[in-house]
């Protein structure tokens, strides 16, 4: 008979999990295992929150199972390491973002692509290799093979560099692979979220041109003076959508609602790229035409493996970008996914586990 | 007021032409403009029956203007030559694709892409920048800009080459462009018409296994035994289809009626990439998620521009591939104009003006 979460592990932990699709989060008492000879634990400091967390303990994927502890952004202090870790020691600032395992074997993982491996595993709502479940950092430790921990810089703040392990590499790793990172680039972001506002960062630092492109034209001061934008469009306005056809050598797509991308595409050049890194549920509407005129193209991608995971950190400490953020009490979360679930915050909620998750102990 | 066809240019022309959405050609009187400094009159001798031509001449996208005379894959000889012309000269055998004429200025201009200019025009139903009409290959002449004519390989047979002029270069120059000609990848092509039949033989030159993905199970034994595909994978079979998934590098979609995306891009490996090419009237259902999990992407292209349409001729010689074709008449073009919207041809007609188009 399968042991409980509280005890199918030797070290005590506490969390916050959600236990049904309501999505009401409460503290969990579990465990977390031995740190093996590959581990490093640390005491998880800060959680980002990701509006994947919302989706998954809303169930919205149809994926998830319950009692479910989310958070992939999740940064840190070592306490321990296992024998035969080699990077990490006590002490060090740390991180952990949406992978805790993969089968470091396969084509994908011998090319630092754990992200796209088979069998990879999520940090939370997964089975790990001995079977049990993962759960997530809205909790005050962690465990994990050194081989999925971030080094975090020292210059970097760690609450508003922890929404970097995945907004950060969620955006990083396409403008690198489609190419979009060439100094005097056009690149348009849809949607200024947790996603959206770090690409406006990461891609002013690469030296792009930048245009937002949202439905709120209220972002604009925002997303022009703070964020460094160089432009901004309203998609839902007809002349100023017209106004930049043709002028964008990609986009960045965050948006997960259902929206349209004819006016997306015509906004690129000749050859232009608009790649979707927001998942809409249901299929959208692609209209090819306007794709084999010009040679455009539509991708997608997910995250990104750890060593480019790395880099993108170190790409931020060089360049000082951190997410903005709002940090909360973890009694707080509850109110906090309702007001994701209405896109009311700038621009990532950032939970403050070391001051406010206690235990009852 | 504006001449008619006829009187509008100095040189006689006669071919056939669509007055009406009906589609229906028949003969038709018009004239080609003075051979310019910089043209090459040529004197057609066949020109292939490319499905865009059907298209066109039923208004199918809702662009076309009648009359049009359809055809450019046109394949003739040299019978006059401008004083600046230095490429080609008369006698020599030569090739008229889709394009005629572009601004050579602008960007895709300079990088040799002059099929994405956007002032492009067509080798018919487009208008050139005196203002007049093109009218395409279905007819005797044709006088074009020396940089829009492609030299023709002396190994290529004309009739059976004809159709490398818009079919071969548009599965050639997505699959230079994308990234889809490493030996021993796989290559899916989805659809085995005109398009599809002659992207299998350019595959297989590369060096890639080459999979036919068809809706007709009946074109496995052509696909494999003359063709030189590898293998066959009839996209209505459910099995068939889950036992392909995630087997592909690259997949070139031929079909132009409204189908699913969906089946074709789990066929994809990760970083897979589905090239369409086939052009559908209405927007196609594209689902995101396997996108973004398997990083795989959905690109377009269209033709080519004229040095790799050059270069696609020159490998094809080289290689020996040429079209699968049946030789028409001119007078049995709406016949097989009815067979072609029934995809009932083997795999291109190609009109032999020379001998058959009499006034």
């Amino acid at each position: 008979m399968a042991k409980s979460p509280e005890v199918e592990h030797p070290n005590k932990a506490l969390g916050w999990a959600a236990r049904d699709t309501s999505g009401i989060l409460s503290p969990f008492n579990f465990s977390r295992r031995a740190t093996g000879e590959k581990d490093v634990k640390f005491k998880v400091l800060y959680c980002g929150i990701c509006h994947s967390d919302l989706h998954m303990i809303l169930n919205e994927w149809g994926t998830t199972t319950y009692p479910l502890i989310p958070g992939h952004e999740i940064v840190g202090v070592v306490t321990e390491v296992g024998s035969k870790v080699q990077k990490f020691k006590v002490g060090d600032k740390v991180g952990v973002g949406c992978m805790v395992g993969a089968c470091l074997s396969c084509d994908s993982c011998s090319n630092h692509l754990e992200n796209y491996c088979p069998k990879m595993i999520l940090t939370y709502g997964a089975k790990y290799y001995d079977g049990t479940t993962t759960y997530g950092g809205y909790s005050d430790t962690m465990v994990s093979d050194e081989h999925f921990v971030i080094r975090i810089p020292e210059n970097l703040p760690l609450d508003s560099s922890a929404p970097l392990l995945c907004a950060g590499i969620t955006v990083y790793s396409p403008l690198r692979f489609y190419g979009l990172d060439k100094p005097g680039m056009h690149v348009g972001v849809v949607g200024l979220g947790g996603l959206g506002h770090v690409a406006v960062k990461f891609a002013k630092a690469m030296g792009v041109k930048v245009t937002v492109i949202s439905t709120s034209p209220n972002k604009k001061k925002e997303a022009m003076g703070h964020l460094g934008a160089d432009s901004f469009l309203v998609s839902k306005d007809q002349d100023q959508m017209q106004g930049a056809q043709g002028t964008m050598d990609g986009i960045i797509d965050t948006v997960s609602a259902q929206h349209p991308l004819l006016p997306l595409i015509g906004l690129l050049k000749t050859q232009g790229k608009l790649v979707m890194v927001g998942a809409p549920e249901k299929p959208l509407e692609l209209p090819v035409f306007p794709l084999i005129m010009a040679r455009k193209l539509l991708g997608g991608s997910c995250i990104g493996g750890m060593k480019e995971t790395q880099e993108m950190i170190d790409f931020a400490a060089k360049h000082n970008i951190k997410a903005d953020i709002e940090v909360i009490p973890v009694d707080y979360v509850n109110t906090a996914m309702e007001r994701l679930q209405k896109a009311d915050v700038r621009y990532r909620f950032v939970i403050d586990i070391a001051n406010t998750l206690k235990s009852n102990a | 007021m504006a001449k008619s066809p006829e009187e509008e240019h100095p040189q006689k022309a006669f071919g056939w032409a669509a007055k009406d959405s009906s589609g229906l050609l028949s003969p038709f009187h018009f004239s080609r403009r003075e051979t310019g400094d910089g043209d090459v009159t040529i004197k057609i001798l066949y020109c292939g029956v490319c499905h865009s031509d059907l298209h066109n001449v039923k208004n199918e996208w809702g662009f076309t203007m009648y009359p049009v005379v359809p055809g450019h894959e046109i394949v003739g000889t040299v019978t006059k030559t401008g004083k600046n012309v230095k490429k080609f000269k008369v006698g020599e055998q030569v090739g008229v694709g889709v394009l005629v004429d572009s601004c050579k200025r602008c960007e895709s201009c300079q990088q040799d892409l002059e099929n994405y200019c956007p002032q492009m025009i067509f080798t018919y139903n487009s208008f050139s920048q005196d203002g007049t009409k093109t009218y395409g290959g279905y007819s005797d002449i044709v006088v074009v800009d020396e940089h829009y004519v492609l030299r023709f390989p002396e190994n290529l047979p004309p009739d059976a080459g004809a159709p490398l002029l818009c079919a071969g270069i548009t599965v050639y120059s997505p699959m230079k462009y994308y990234g889809m000609t490493e030996p021993g990848k796989h290559l899916g092509v989805a659809g085995l018409g005109g398009l599809g039949h002659v992207a299998v033989k350019i595959g297989k030159a590369f060096g890639l296994k080459v999979t036919v993905i068809s809706t007709s199970p009946k074109k496995e034994d052509e696909a494999i035994n003359r063709l030189g595909a590898d293998s066959f994978l009839v996209s209505s079979d459910p099995a068939k289809m889950k036992a392909a998934i995630n087997t592909m590098d690259y997949i070139i979609d031929t079909v132009s009626a409204v189908h699913p995306l969906a089946p074709l891009i789990s066929l994809l490996k990760l970083n897979g990439k589905l090239i369409t090419v086939g052009l559908p009237e209405k927007p196609l259902e594209l689902p995101i998620f396997p996108l973004v999990l398997g990083r795989k992407l959905v690109g377009g292209s269209d033709v080519g521009g004229i040095k790799e349409t050059q270069e696609m001729l020159d490998f094809c010689a080289k290689h020996g591939i040429t079209a699968d074709i049946e030789l028409i008449k001119m007078g049995d073009i709406n016949t097989a104009m009815e067979r072609l919207a029934k995809s009932d041809v083997k795999y291109r007609f190609v009109i032999d003006v020379a001998n058959s188009l009499s006034q």
